[in-house]
């Protein structure tokens, strides 16, 4: 019998199937085919600016992502050299059936079985999942990981066409998709785009800014088992005037921005469209032509996402320099899909009401690669546990980015796809991508889910802080500049453990909450914070509302 | 479990009054409104009812009463309110009838409006307000009070909050959004520095300490300058009326007094001068501390023995007596025949109004004083910041002051100071 059973081997299932095997658990991954593991399906990067930061913590925990990202590396930057080193992010292009191969690779070498086929169903019993029904056979299990990413119905948008189907074709699982629904985890849908692909011999490399890798040698994993390939050069180009007036004349014909978001508006532009209304200010956004392979002539224009109809897409490429004459091989596209409401998961990413299930990855409303490894490593490993009664593995927000997003997606939920930023950590001083080791090493070792020679790596990293050249490295220089700023936050800090420990009880009703709108009571009620803490962050929760919660909470403890 | 209980207290008007009001606030209000004016009226309307005794019927009053229904009321919960006439007799027959009845208990200093705060119908910058109120003696602590319970307070905050988010916005945004490896944009440390700047003004105000507790007018000078006297003679003025502010220790010489509607604390202290006694040493270190933390001086000696302090009025005593030259800066006054007491009082008017906030405006406390400190500091290293991400961690902290401001966080350390500021029945 399995101990975890994971369907789905996008990135976030790759991840919670080897995490889950690490920490001695019999793993079984279910696909609907052998090639998709490790499958990239648009942007041929990982890493960036908050992503970077991702993917470095992913790794201490000996994580997939960052290993496969060097063996397939054909190029390199750190993003945000000039800015303090807290934003470093650093993000490599990946040739993409290299990094296919990687993931390949690492599967075959983690003791996951590979089961081809598909889930019908959950089987549940007495209010917990024991196992899963697929159409051949029925596997008990004790833990189920969804990460299905977009299987719960997707459509592709390309101006006024609508194409059914998730990712290219694929079949979408129709019973599984149902039950979830009738389990009742509230979905909803999101949209997010992706830009034409360019045929790169049909681009004037020419005339365009060059980007060559960093020189520098840096590398996602901290294990120093990376293949260096030759290095390809990108190029840098702009939006002009003339682009941005096409898009204008537009507007209406573009379904991603048509249905832009009431009110406030995504806090982020995923489209080049929004773009252009949002800072209508802005003379030229800036366009990055990533080759997506060393023997591969598609070029991924970074920065130009966008659902336009495709004699619109024409138009607006060829009005970029450099792309004059550039062909479309495939057009962009907006996806719009299903997900699960993740204030449903505690903050292991377990279902509250459904013991035994976790969830992780774009189901959770996420939008990148990085962002669902990250949470493939926290549910498998709490999978892990659920299934062999071992310790939990807690993320905190304090201490890492995978921290700030379980709690920002438990608590708060998502109203658009949610893309990690640095903006979304207040402790981003103290989380930086060159110090994940620091921050994370005892935790990774605590949880026993790395192998002999990631322990030997981060017992050296962690040695080397007591070491005489400590304060010349990298991390000691950044450590000694940001001391004061986080030493204030110290002091912060004491004020948020106190609310930390205000713990609100599970059996407090907060429609008897005096003082709470209907709303609130909602939102509270979906979110089911644990602390004082998590509560104050839930949208919409005034302070004085806090009191009243906070005075509630006491008296039920006191009582 | 305070919860469940139904309080009642005499809520203002101290017998002998004109009228007396009494609350009852909690799950029981409207029953025990009902045991003793038989009949409520509709919510929020106000009616004339008999007020009698539950169980002997004896009646006690003719009363105004009104109804209140959770949680449209000033505490969230269920509340009635019995405008009784102001005798003490009628006051002592009401409270005494409700302490009879089953579920109801007599408030605990500060619990109304503690309900009010638990239930969500006020936050902390308006209780901080509210308690300023109750203690309101003079008509421009009221006006103060007011501004603050009304909200006042939080409205600026949530007007610099806007901004804050503003810039924060636009400092995140050239982190995670412009890939272009540029420079910081000026506008915004400008922007960082012109609502420090704002801040700082605000803390330039007067805070309202002066106007709460009164502004300190303190009496100093050599041994035998006349200083009880003078204080004698002020207290006999037309213009003052000796208030009773209560809490307050007095183990020096010191009488509470409303100026022309401002607070005042008007100090005695021991003469000065060189002593090896060691009990009088004591009341002359005192006196040159109260000296220090004083906000106006009221200096009886020579000039040059005059301290270095920003308000002071000097005073030519005894000056019926013609014994000595009146020194230029000097007021001539004598207790005796009251001369240049009137001229004196206005002296000290015009500097303690510098010292209170003004009418109408919005006045800081301590507390808040203190995080909007922290905001502007943080906002000035914002400005001085040559990284942009050490820009918007300046931003964060500025934020974060604004949080323990309202009591978004930090709650635990607020309540209880607060709470204890409040008198019965309020």
């Amino acid at each position: 019998m399995y101990d975890v059973l994971v369907i789905g081997a996008g990135h976030a299932g790759c991840e919670a199937a080897t995490a889950a095997a690490r920490r001695g658990a019999r793993v079984g991954l279910l696909t609907f085919r052998r090639a998709d593991a490790g499958q990239m399906s648009c942007n041929p990067s990982i890493g960036g600016v908050g992503k970077g930061h991702l993917v470095r913590e992913l790794d201490v925990f000996d994580g997939l992502m960052g290993r496969a990202a060097d063996r397939a590396a054909i190029h390199r930057r750190m993003l945000n050299r000039s800015k303090g080193p807290a934003v470093w992010g650093p993000r490599v292009q990946a040739d993409r059936k290299l990094y296919r191969a990687a993931v390949g690779e690492l599967l075959n070498d983690s003791g996951v079985e590979l089961i081809v086929g598909e889930a019908l169903r959950l089987v549940l019993d007495c209010g917990r999942v024991v196992g899963i029904e697929m159409s051949t056979d029925r596997l008990p299990c004790r833990s189920v990981v969804l990460s299905t990413g977009t299987f719960l119905g997707a459509r592709m948008f390309i101006g006024e066409e609508v194409l059914k189907g998730g990712r290219r074709n694929e079949p979408a699982a129709i019973p599984l998709s149902e039950q979830i629904r009738d389990i009742g985890l509230g979905q909803g849908r999101l949209k997010t785009g992706t830009p034409p692909r360019l045929d790169g011999r049909t681009v004037d490399w020419a005339q365009l800014e060059d980007q060559p890798s960093d020189s520098e040698p840096w590398s996602m994993s901290a294990l120093d088992d990376r293949i260096r390939l030759p290095q390809l050069r990108c190029a840098i180009t702009r939006t002009t005037e003339r682009t941005h007036e096409i898009i204008r004349a537009n507007f209406d014909r573009s379904p991603l921005f048509a249905g832009a978001i009431e009110g406030r508006g995504p806090r982020y532009c995923p489209s080049i469209e929004d773009k252009v209304k949002r800072f209508a200010e802005r003379k030229a956004h800036q366009i990055f032509l990533e080759p997506e392979g060393l023997d591969d002539p598609l070029v991924y224009p970074n920065g130009i996402s966008t659902s336009l109809p495709r004699e619109v897409q024409k138009q607006l490429v060829r009005s970029i320099p450099g792309l004059e004459h550039a062909e479309i091989v495939q057009p962009g596209y907006a996806v719009e899909y299903e997900f699960v409401d993740p204030r449903h998961l505690n903050q292991s990413l377990e279902v509250r009401e459904l013991p035994g299930l976790f969830l992780c990855g774009q189901i959770n409303g996420t939008t990148g690669y990085e962002e669902a490894a990250a949470q493939g490593l926290a549910a498998g490993l709490n999978a892990a546990a659920h299934a062999l009664d071992l310790e939990q593995v807690r993320f905190d927000r304090r201490t890492s980015y995978i921290g700030v997003m379980i709690d920002d997606l438990t608590l708060q939920g998502v109203s658009e796809p949610y893309r990690m930023m640095t903006a979304r950590a207040e402790h981003r001083l103290s989380l930086r991508a060159d110090n994940a080791v620091s921050r994370l090493g005892a935790h990774a070792l605590a949880a026993a889910c790395v192998s002999e020679r990631r322990r030997r790596n981060i017992e050296e990293r962690l040695a080397l802080r007591g070491a005489p050249a400590w304060p010349e490295t990298e991390e000691g220089r950044a450590d000694a500049l940001y001391a004061p700023y986080v030493a204030r936050q110290q002091r912060e800090w004491e004020v948020v453990q106190r609310d930390s420990a205000v713990w609100i009880p599970a059996t407090l009703d907060y429609a008897s909450v005096p003082g709470l709108s209907n709303e609130m009571v909602e939102r509270l009620q979906a979110a089911r914070p644990e602390t004082l803490d998590q509560a104050s962050r839930i949208p919409g929760v005034t302070p004085a509302a806090l009191s009243a919660l906070y005075v509630a909470a006491s008296r039920l403890l006191a009582a | 479990m305070d919860q469940q209980q139904t309080i009642f207290a005499l809520s203002s008007g101290r017998p002998p009054a004109a009228i007396s009001i009494v609350r009852i606030s909690g799950p029981q209000a409207h029953a025990a409104g009902k045991a003793i004016a038989r009949e409520l009226p509709e919510a929020r309307m106000a009616a004339v009812r008999e007020l009698r005794h539950p169980v002997t019927g004896e009646l006690l009053d003719d009363a105004i009463v009104l109804r209140f229904d959770a949680p449209a009321s000033s505490t969230g919960e269920d509340a009635v309110e019995l405008h009784c006439h102001g005798g003490r007799a009628v006051v002592d027959a009401v409270i005494a009838a409700l302490s009879g009845i089953e579920g109801l208990r007599p408030a605990k200093p500060g619990e109304f409006t503690r309900r009010a705060f638990e239930n969500g119908r006020i936050d902390l910058t308006e209780a901080e307000g509210l308690a300023d109120l109750i203690e309101a003696e003079t008509e421009a602590q009221r006006k103060a009070a007011l501004a603050l319970a009304e909200g006042g307070l939080r409205k600026q905050i949530a007007a610099w909050q806007e901004r804050l988010l503003g810039l924060s916005a636009g400092a995140e945004r050239a982190i995670d959004y412009d890939e272009d490896d540029s420079s910081i944009d000026p506008a915004l440390p400008q922007a960082c520095g012109e609502l420090a700047a704002e801040l700082r003004e605000w803390l330039e105000r007067p805070r309202v300490e002066p106007l709460r507790d009164g502004v300190r007018v303190v009496i100093a000078g050599p041994t035998n300058a006349g200083k009880s006297s003078l204080i004698n003679a002020i207290v006999g003025e037309e213009r003052v009326i000796v208030t009773d502010i209560p809490g307050t220790t007095r183990d020096h010489i010191e009488v509470p007094l409303s100026l022309s509607g401002i607070p005042v604390r008007l100090t005695d202290t021991a003469g000065l001068r060189e002593t090896s006694d060691k009990v009088e040493a004591i009341g002359v270190e005192r006196a040159g501390r109260l000296i220090d933390a004083a906000d106006v001086l009221i200096w009886l000696g020579d000039t040059c023995e005059g301290f270095n302090h920003p308000r002071v009025v000097r005073v030519h005593s005894k000056c019926d007596l013609l014994d000595r030259e009146v020194e230029p800066g000097s007021l001539p006054v004598s207790s005796l025949t009251g001369e240049g007491v009137s001229a004196l009082l206005a002296r000290v008017g015009e500097f303690a109004r510098t010292v209170i906030p003004a009418e109408d405006a919005i006045a800081l406390n301590q507390r808040q004083a203190g995080h909007v400190g922290e905001a502007a500091v943080a906002l000035e290293d914002a400005a001085s910041a040559n990284d942009v991400v050490l820009l918007a961690e300046g931003l964060r902290v500025a934020r974060t002051a604004f949080d323990r401001l309202t009591g978004r966080s930090g709650l635990e350390d607020v309540l209880d100071a607060l709470f204890s500021r409040f008198c019965l029945g309020k």
